[in-house]
């Protein structure tokens, strides 16, 4: 019985651990948000693999990354930042922008 | 001030879709009115609370947190709107039977409400924490702007309202007897198109594969941006670039909501004397 329930411990820590794991397999790429636009405006990353996309936002207004090509849309309150996971992409260009303030907050991904 | 009021807007449509629904489908039970302001009080007072921890959420969970958060109302919403569906072909059937007899008012206040109005809560909770955490925005930033932000959210407020209601008004113009059965289909479909908008927040926080990353993509023919591809969206889960994953949920959500109807449902044909 005991080791029934260390086992099925076992498999439940390990399953995490392999969330954990492709969590952290994904390469990390930043963008800022800084009145009301994104730095960098364009960002290269590699095709064929998953993005680890972490969005910080500078400014003390809430703004929402917002991509139809690349299917996301999320909301960075004031002064915080939230991950995004992408991909793998195909090679090409993705636009975004920022819901919020779409005159000023552009910005696009070359999937390399 | 357009800008706000279209912002707004699209936030306060999504809830007034669900809110019109959930109003046809509860016609002419009793108390029903009680339950679904509850629910949208309750979700407004929620609503708040998750702007003011906006940001505690957003970086919860190494990042994810709100998709996590997301994900959970959307499926809690779907559960809730397969029990109405579940409760209401069983006993739907006598219902209509006793409508004629006893007077509908007694049978039909039996009805799980409590589920339409956590539907509710949790639609306007999610909608609505987006406006709160929006317009509190640009009135903390900009504090000229705060009469013009106030105009424009005003408008947004009141246009998706007037959608909500000439729905829920259309809805009407159903005659009773079909009534049941067309807001049993709605709700079927609301439920998938929650489910597969809570897979997209799951494939988006990395805990769930795109299982096919854009299977079609309808975009160029109805955007979601558009005023009906919004009200598609919302009413049938219309999605112009679906992940893989995003229409397993939606089957699935139609299939385990259908069958459970079917087992449960189908009472004995018991002979009713005509
Ligand atoms: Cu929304």
């Amino acid at each position: 019985m005991q080791n029934r329930i260390y086992s099925g411990r076992f498999i439940v820590l390990s399953a995490l651990l392999m969330v954990c794991g492709s969590v952290s397999a994904a390469e990390n790429y930043t963008l800022t948000i800084k009145e009301h636009r994104f730095e960098p405006e364009e960002l290269e990353v590699p095709a064929g693999r998953k993005i680890k996309l972490i969005v910080k936002n500078e400014d003390s207004t809430p703004e929402e990354f917002e991509s139809r090509s690349l299917k996301r849309e999320k909301i960075i309150p004031g002064k915080s930042q939230a991950t995004i996971f992408v991909g793998p992409l195909d090679p090409g260009t993705y636009d975004f922008f920022g819901e919020f303030h779409e005159e000023s907050a552009k910005g696009r991904i070359l999937a390399k | 001030m357009l800008a706000t009021a279209i912002i707004v807007f699209r936030e306060v449509i999504e809830a007034a879709l669900v809110i019109s629904i959930v109003m046809a489908a509860s016609r002419g039970v009793p108390a029903r009115g009680w339950w679904i302001w509850g629910g949208v009080g309750g979700g407004l007072i929620a609503a708040c609370v998750v702007a003011v921890f906006a940001d505690t959420l957003a970086e919860a969970a190494s990042g994810v947190g709100q998709d996590l958060f997301n994900a959970a109302v959307l499926f809690t919403a779907v559960a809730m709107l397969g029990w109405h569906n579940i409760w209401m072909q069983r006993h739907g059937r006598e219902l209509a039977r006793e409508m004629n007899q006893v007077g509908k008012a007694v049978v039909s206040g039996e009805r799980p409400l409590y589920a339409l109005a956590i539907v509710v809560g949790l639609a306007v909770l999610r909608e609505g924490s987006e406006v709160v955490l929006f317009l509190y925005g640009i009135a903390s930033a900009d504090e000229s702007s705060a009469g013009s932000m106030l105009t424009g959210g005003v408008i947004g407020i009141s246009f998706g309202t007037a959608v909500g209601l000439a729905i829920y008004y259309g809805l009407l113009r159903i005659p009773t007897r079909h009534l049941f059965r067309a807001t049993s289909w709605l709700i079927l479909f609301l439920a998938a198109g929650l489910a597969s908008q809570g897979a997209a927040y799951l494939v988006q926080a990395d805990l769930l594969p795109p299982l096919g990353r854009e299977v079609w993509n309808t975009s160029d023919w109805l955007s979601e941006d558009s005023l009906i591809g919004q009200i598609l969206h919302t009413l049938v889960g219309y999605v112009s670039r679906p992940d893989g994953v995003q229409i397993l949920f939606y089957l699935a959500t139609i299939a385990i909501i259908a069958s459970l109807m079917r087992l449960f449902g189908d009472e004995p044909a018991r002979p009713v004397g005509h």
